[in-house]
């Protein structure tokens, strides 16, 4: 049963046509991306947003009926690599960015709560 | 809601309730590396040692996907009757959980590899056919240790630790459609489903499904509707449950629980919940009812996927004898009821006796000694059947030297001990405990004489046509020659000497 992916969100490439991005909207990406966003931003940044949807948006005015939509520049299909083992980083070079490290492994804040 | 409704015995639930359920299983295939990198996938390995920019989203890594992980799924969509699709797109599954460095899982959404399949089970001679709606690709998460919790559980914890080793080792999902009409055998069907499918993946040879080692994994939908309505109650989903066992109980459990909110006048809260392998019990896994919006959208770093007809039809001629073909040839060929052959299956002796009748011997006897001799030594040693230390092939010889007459079956069961001691193969052991059937005549008539004499009074008896009483002289025999004489032919030689044959 994949209920939870019929209901999850808008399916890929459908743009809210016409209507203008609302500050809602805005909020509610910021949420997902963990974005910290002020009251200011909200009004700010649906603007700009709606601008460039819109701007997208006239891409499908010249996309007539017998233009499929696309998603990837190339016409290729079938790019696949053969099953061999390649060399891994040292686990040294693998934590060396990573803000903390213990036990070889990368170490982060706590993952519930932090939207409590 | 504070008070937590009590459960609803099982059978009085299911006397009101129908249910309704749903299994979403996670594979992971064996292949040599992963399913967008050349980083090894060797299970157990230190932590963050198969990593590269690739599975840990560094910037500027792009994916490649791996041929052999396509042919493993197209072969699981191909075993379970399912249509594979002409093309198709991965897409992204954006969501924070630190388990993905990326910030997204690669994966597919409604564009999956395969559609529309089944895959036939059996449950109490019945046969329940589960409908299969989509088996698609995509990526494993990397491991959390949860520290500063009570238990190692996320709540609670203070920080987590994360070991990516796990993270993009190619993963195949396998979703059921509604599993309807199970009645009263709905734990049970769903656990036969998991024990099939796994069957069924083991025997294409793609991935090992090691519940325990987490290679394989159910997420199970439960919801009930009362008797005779019309409407799908709504569902909860249990999370990884990790054991045949636990398939059955969780079904069972959350009937129980549901009917008991629903008897309450509550209602079900669609929400994900865990399943406690202590208690058999599930508890709820989320603090907040949240929907999910995971903003997929085709994987622009990845083409599409194309799959011949050609290379589809290639792939189907690999696949081998699945199990369910299997279980009526191995019947039809040993001569089996349903029942003897259910006792095989539910042994896992079906692989070591037919490998033992490859190696030489008969089905009856090959099925004896796995069923009988080694089925009670696995059970007194708490093992697993296959994991005795004892070969198809050994058990093979013991029957030969069974069936050439230098062994009886007493003497056996002797090779047998030796060898699971490991005193070494059959014939070390025989050699080395001395084991062989007497069968030398001048040897055997000789002790047959000096137990007639040693017998006078049971002796006179044969001679006086109680032919019965030759059991205790026979008896005398096989004690003088530690079990090693054929009983058949000395008794002939006790009756042809008392003149009683
Ligand atoms: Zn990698």
């Amino acid at each position: 049963m994949s209920n939870e992916r019929a209901a999850g969100g808008a399916a890929p490439g459908a743009a809210s046509t016409g209507s203008a991005i609302t500050r809602d909207e805005v909020a509610h990406l910021a949420r997902l991306s963990r974005l910290a966003l002020g009251e200011d931003e909200l009004g700010h940044f649906a603007a700009q947003l709606d601008e460039i949807i819109s701007a997208v948006a006239r891409v499908q005015q010249v996309a007539a009926q017998d233009i499929p939509p696309t998603s990837h520049a190339l016409p290729i299909t079938n790019v696949f690599r053969p099953d061999e083992v390649r060399p891994s980083l040292a686990p040294e070079q693998a934590l060396a960015e990573a803000p903390a490290a213990e036990e070889q492994r990368f170490r982060v804040p706590r993952i519930l709560g932090e939207e409590a | 809601m504070t008070t937590t409704p009590s459960l609803v015995p099982y059978e009085e639930a299911l006397a009101r309730y129908e249910p309704v359920l749903g299994v979403e299983t996670h594979i992971e295939l064996g292949t040599a590396s992963k399913m967008f990198c050349g980083c090894a996938t060797t299970f157990g390995a230190p932590p963050n040692t198969q990593v590269c920019p690739v599975c840990l989203g560094l910037p500027g890594s792009l994916p490649v996907t791996n041929r052999a992980a396509i042919e493993g799924i197209i072969k699981i969509g191909l075993a379970l009757n399912c249509r594979i699709v002409e093309w198709c797109r991965f897409a992204r599954k954006n969501y924070f959980y630190p388990d993905m460095p990326k910030n997204y899982q690669i994966s597919q959404y409604d564009e999956p590899l395969c559609v529309d399949g089944y895959l036939e089970v059996e449950v109490d001679g019945e046969t329940y056919r589960v409908e299969i709606e989509r088996v698609h690709m995509e990526e494993d998460t990397g491991k959390s240790l949860h520290v500063g919790g009570a238990t190692g559980r996320i709540h609670g914890a203070d920080h987590s630790l994360v070991d990516y080793n796990r993270a993009g080792i190619p993963l195949v999902e396998i979703v059921t459609k509604p599993i309807t009409a199970t009645g009263d055998r709905a734990p049970l069907v769903a656990r036969a489903y998991a024990t099939e499918l796994r069957e069924l993946v083991r025997a294409l040879g793609v991935s090992d499904v090691r519940m325990e080692e987490g290679s394989m994994r159910c997420d199970i939908n439960v919801s009930l509707m009362p008797r005779g309505a019309a409407e799908w109650g709504t569902r909860t989903e249990t999370k990884n449950v990790n054991s045949l066992r636990s398939v059955e109980r969780a079904v069972r459990h959350e009937i129980e629980r549901q009917a008991g909110v629903l008897d309450a006048g509550g209602r079900i809260v669609q929400e994900t919940r865990h399943f406690h392998e202590d208690t058999g019990t599930t508890t709820s896994g989320r603090s907040k009812e949240e929907a999910q919006d995971y903003r997929y959208f085709p994987e622009p770093d990845l083409v599409p996927m194309a799959p011949s007809r050609e290379w589809v039809e290639e792939l189907r001629a690999t696949l081998p004898e699945l199990p369910a073909a299997r279980r009526r040839r191995v019947q039809a060929e040993w001569g089996l009821s349903d029942l003897e052959l259910r006792d095989v299956v539910n042994a896992g002796a079906l692989d070591l006796i037919e490998d033992t009748v490859k190696a030489g011997a008969a089905p009856g006897p090959a099925r004896k000694w796995w069923m009988n001799e080694l089925s009670r030594r696995a059970t007194e040693q708490g093992v697993e059947l296959s994991a005795l230390p004892i070969t198809p092939e050994q058990v093979a010889r013991i029957q030969a030297l069974i069936d050439e007459g230098s062994l009886n079956d007493k003497l056996a069961r002797q090779v047998f001990e030796g060898v699971l001691a490991g005193e070494g193969g059959p014939d070390e052991v025989v050699a080395a405990r001395g084991l062989k059937v007497v069968s030398d005549e001048g040897e055997l008539a000789a002790i047959v004489d000096q137990v007639i004499a040693d017998n006078a009074a049971a002796a006179d008896k044969v001679r006086a046509g109680k032919v019965a009483a030759a059991g205790a002289l026979v008896g005398a025999v096989m004690k003088a020659t530690r079990g090693q004489a054929d009983a058949a032919r000395a008794r002939e030689l006790i009756l042809e000497r008392l003149g009683a044959s």
